[in-house]
């Protein structure tokens, strides 16, 4: 049987030293699809971008991931890489004394190597590098850094997207992208990944803010709640929580949480 | 997690040492032990002058009433020096004077290193000092270089042939006295190259040595003598490498340089011996003395060093800047895993005015390795508007290993200019799982950050050994992280 799902989440539980922080979460999500996870801080949002990626902090307990009907868990990080997924990281990582070629260089010849593919010959490679670097408008000066090194804040998350506009993902995760980047940059990002997105490439965007989704519309918006999706509704979902803000929802989980546990008794 | 972090730490192993065969040659080797008898059958064996064998005698004497240096930061276990057997050669005629008179089997054995003798098969540009246990083998491209009046060849022959030039500068950088292990070396010495480069000339190719130990129990004790006259050049590579024992051998060389005045060496290193295995049993014991002296006005003595072998090494390849505006360097880079333990550094000693000192150490730990940089800056109260400048950088891998570094600055001239910095740093999971997360293993992210930290050192050494010493500094450090 066909399964039209890319990515497939089933009642996922997850802890970080043994505090449960997803408590059965579920979510699917089709080829093409832009998905948008709200939710307050310490939800659980960048703990499922760990799940996904395979970091090693969280601990799955219970449920299943399959990815492109594969079971994802089971995968070493570096495998989901190279099948195609990204995620643009909240906080990313300095290397010192690695240069940025170097790095884009070793990780977009391990994915064609996964792929069956050549490596890239040196011209095409820097002809690649600098197609990309204008899609997202990126200094130079940046990428013949060392990665992310001393990078800006706004720096640092134009780079995320710079790589993955490099490598080109089946599913791309943006955790807070849109954090740290100033009104020109928001734009320019967002439309690179607007530009870098093909038509069954997959999003999963991850903000606080409306403005990001000003420019990727989201086909779903979700609310993750204290480890769970307590509401998934269309674009305009976003546009209420950002007027509302999460009181109503909080109030909302906890009657049906409540009800729920009288439902047990 | 931490199991994880164990689980990945123990295959450190699967870093197997490629070089740890043994081969099956006749050798002449005579009983174990050392004292003036010894040191005579050695002499006698060598056909030496009685100057010589004086020299020796000299420095047993001397050696006899020191004692082992207790002050690096390294646990070596008592050297029993009468179980050591000071001399084997493999039987052969010393310095064959074709290809042909070289047994086979040695031939095979340096091949198998990646070291082939027969001159055409060799990288070109290289010329190559192959040195198995106590004797030269082989010294290839000698009659080239010889058409220039460059003279290549094993310490052994220069004694025969060029006794004036090595009495001249034997010992005349590092003393009979210097240390402990410099004056034992000076006892027992076997053999090592033998370099001069006449004024003027700039040496063509690469001149490089390659030490081999093979025999067991026995202690390799090479002297290396390398003078480059007035205006000349010339890059040198040392390399080396021994099997897989579980007893600790003994490596303690002199190497001794001279540059006179205008003139430039590069003196390489990627030391290689036997490190032991997981478990610390085994391994290379390497105390060995570098020193070079600046001896002329605008001279340069650079050491560059890959240092990812034995259990223990003690090392200072150092500078005298003895003429005025001469110019010191050190480029090092140390690895230790497993049980690994290293005290290495050098010393810039400016005498002349206007001299100049860069001093560039990375240091690399894993497993349960100790690595710790020792250096001096020393300025003379002659020593006008003297410079330095040291980088001392550790990097660790997991959190079972150590870095030190102790810097020791001694300045006498109020225009001197030291300055020292120093960096540790820690390869951390989330740099590892950043590289994951952009499809590159771990072993390659481990590669593409070691190799980034150390590049400045490597891009000192020769273009062909550069390539190597990055290899090697990946598979020395194998699965180190978590
Ligand atoms: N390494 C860790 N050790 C201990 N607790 C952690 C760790 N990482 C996350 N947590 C905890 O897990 C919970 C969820 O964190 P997570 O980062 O997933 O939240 P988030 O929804 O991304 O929040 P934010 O909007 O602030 O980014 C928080 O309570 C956090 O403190
Ligand atoms: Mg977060």
């Amino acid at each position: 049987m066909k399964n039209d799902f890319l990515l497939q989440i089933k009642e996922l539980k997850a802890s970080i030293d043994n505090k449960e922080i997803l408590k059965g979460l579920s979510l699917e999500v089709k080829p093409g699809e832009i998905h948008a996870i709200m939710g307050p801080n310490g939800s659980g949002k960048s703990t499922l971008a760990s799940v996904l990626t395979g970091r090693e902090i969280a601990t799955v307990t219970h449920g299943t991931v399959t990815f492109e009907g594969r079971n994802l868990l089971e995968m070493s990080p570096e495998e989901r890489a190279r099948e195609g997924i990204f995620l643009s990281f909240q906080y990313p990582i300095e290397i010192p004394g690695v240069s940025m070629v170097n790095f884009m260089k070793t990780a977009i010849n391990e994915q064609r190597k996964h792929r069956g593919l050549e490596p890239l010959t040196a011209s095409e490679f820097l002809r690649q590098m600098r197609e990309k670097k204008e899609l997202v408008e990126i200094d130079s000066a940046l990428t013949n850094r060392s990665v992310n090194e001393g990078f800006s804040g706004g720096e640092k998350k134009k780079n995320e997207i710079f790589q993955m506009a490099m490598l080109e993902p089946r599913l791309a995760l943006l955790d807070e992208t849109d954090s740290g980047l100033d009104i020109d940059a928001l734009r320019i990002v967002a439309n690179g990944v607007n530009k870098i997105r093909r038509p069954d490439t997959s999003v999963i965007v991850i903000t606080h803010y409306q403005r990001l989704l000003d420019y990727i519309v989201p086909d779903h918006v979700h609310v993750l709640y204290d480890g769970r999706i307590v509401r998934s509704a269309g674009p305009e979902l976003a546009l209420e929580l950002e007027e509302r803000g999460y009181d109503w929802i909080r109030k909302e989980a906890e009657v049906s949480a409540e009800s729920w546990t009288t439902g047990q008794k | 997690m931490e199991k994880d972090q164990d689980k990945v730490l123990d295959e450190v192993t699967s870093g197997e040492y490629k070089y740890g065969f043994v081969t099956e040659i006749e050798t002449d080797v005579i009983p174990a032990g050392l004292n003036e008898d010894v040191i005579r059958l050695i002499s006698s064996k060598k056909e030496e002058p009685e100057w010589l064998l004086e020299f020796r005698l000299k420095a047993f004497r001397h050696w006899q009433t020191m004692k082992m240096p207790q002050w690096a930061n390294l646990k070596i276990p008592e050297i029993r020096y009468q179980d050591i057997i000071f001399y084997a050669a493999p039987k052969q005629k010393i310095a064959p004077s074709s290809l042909s008179d070289v047994d086979p089997e040695l031939l095979r054995t340096f091949d198998k290193l990646g070291i082939p003798l027969e001159e055409q098969k060799h990288l070109t540009g290289v010329a190559v000092d192959a040195v198995m246990d106590s004797i030269s083998v082989k010294t290839t491209f000698r009659e080239t270089l010889a058409e220039m009046g460059i003279i290549f060849c094993s310490f052994s022959e220069a004694v025969k042939e060029h006794p004036t030039l090595v009495q001249k500068y034997l010992a005349s950088v590092v003393p009979h006295t210097d240390n402990f292990f410099a004056s034992l070396n000076s006892a027992v010495f076997s053999d090592g190259s033998f370099c001069y480069i006449p004024k003027g000339v700039r040496c063509p190719m690469e001149l490089s040595t390659y030490f081999r130990i093979n025999a067991s129990n026995t202690g390799q004790f090479e002297r290396t003598l390398l003078i480059a006259d007035e205006g000349s050049y010339v890059s040198y590579l040392e390399g080396c490498t021994a099997p897989m024992r579980d007893e600790n051998q003994l490596h303690a060389a002199v190497v001794e340089i001279i540059a006179e005045r205008g003139a430039e060496v590069k003196y390489s290193t990627v030391q290689n011996w036997y490190p032991g295995d997981k478990e610390g049993k085994g391994g290379i014991f390497n105390f060995v003395t570098k020193r070079g002296i600046c001896k002329g006005d605008d001279s340069k003595i650079s050491w560059t060093q890959v240092e990812t072998g034995s259990a223990v090494t003690w090392k200072y390849p150092s500078c005298i800047l003895r003429g005025d505006n001469s110019t010191g360097e050190f480029y090092s880079v140390a690895v230790t895993n497993n049980y690994q333990q290293a005290d290495t550094g050098t010393k810039m000693i400016h005498i002349g005015k206007n001299t100049r000192s860069t001093i560039v150490s990375k240091g690399i730990s894993a497993g349960h390795g100790q690595n710790s940089y020792r250096g001096l800056v020393k300025v003379l109260r002659k020593a006008e508007s003297a410079r330095n400048f040291s980088q001392c950088d550790s990097l660790l891998l997991g959190d079972r290993c150590g870095a030190h570094t102790f810097p020791y600055i001694e300045v006498d001239n109020p225009s001197a200019i030291v300055e020292h910095e120093a960096t540790t740093s820690r390869i951390g999971e989330d740099q590892i799982f950043y590289c994951n997360q952009r499809g590159i293993s771990t072993e390659d992210a481990i590669g593409l950050i070691v190799n980034g930290y150390a590049r400045e050192v490597i891009n000192k050494l020769p273009m062909e050994f550069a390539v190597e010493a990055q290899k090697l500094l990946q598979i020395s450090l194998e699965g180190s992280v978590g």
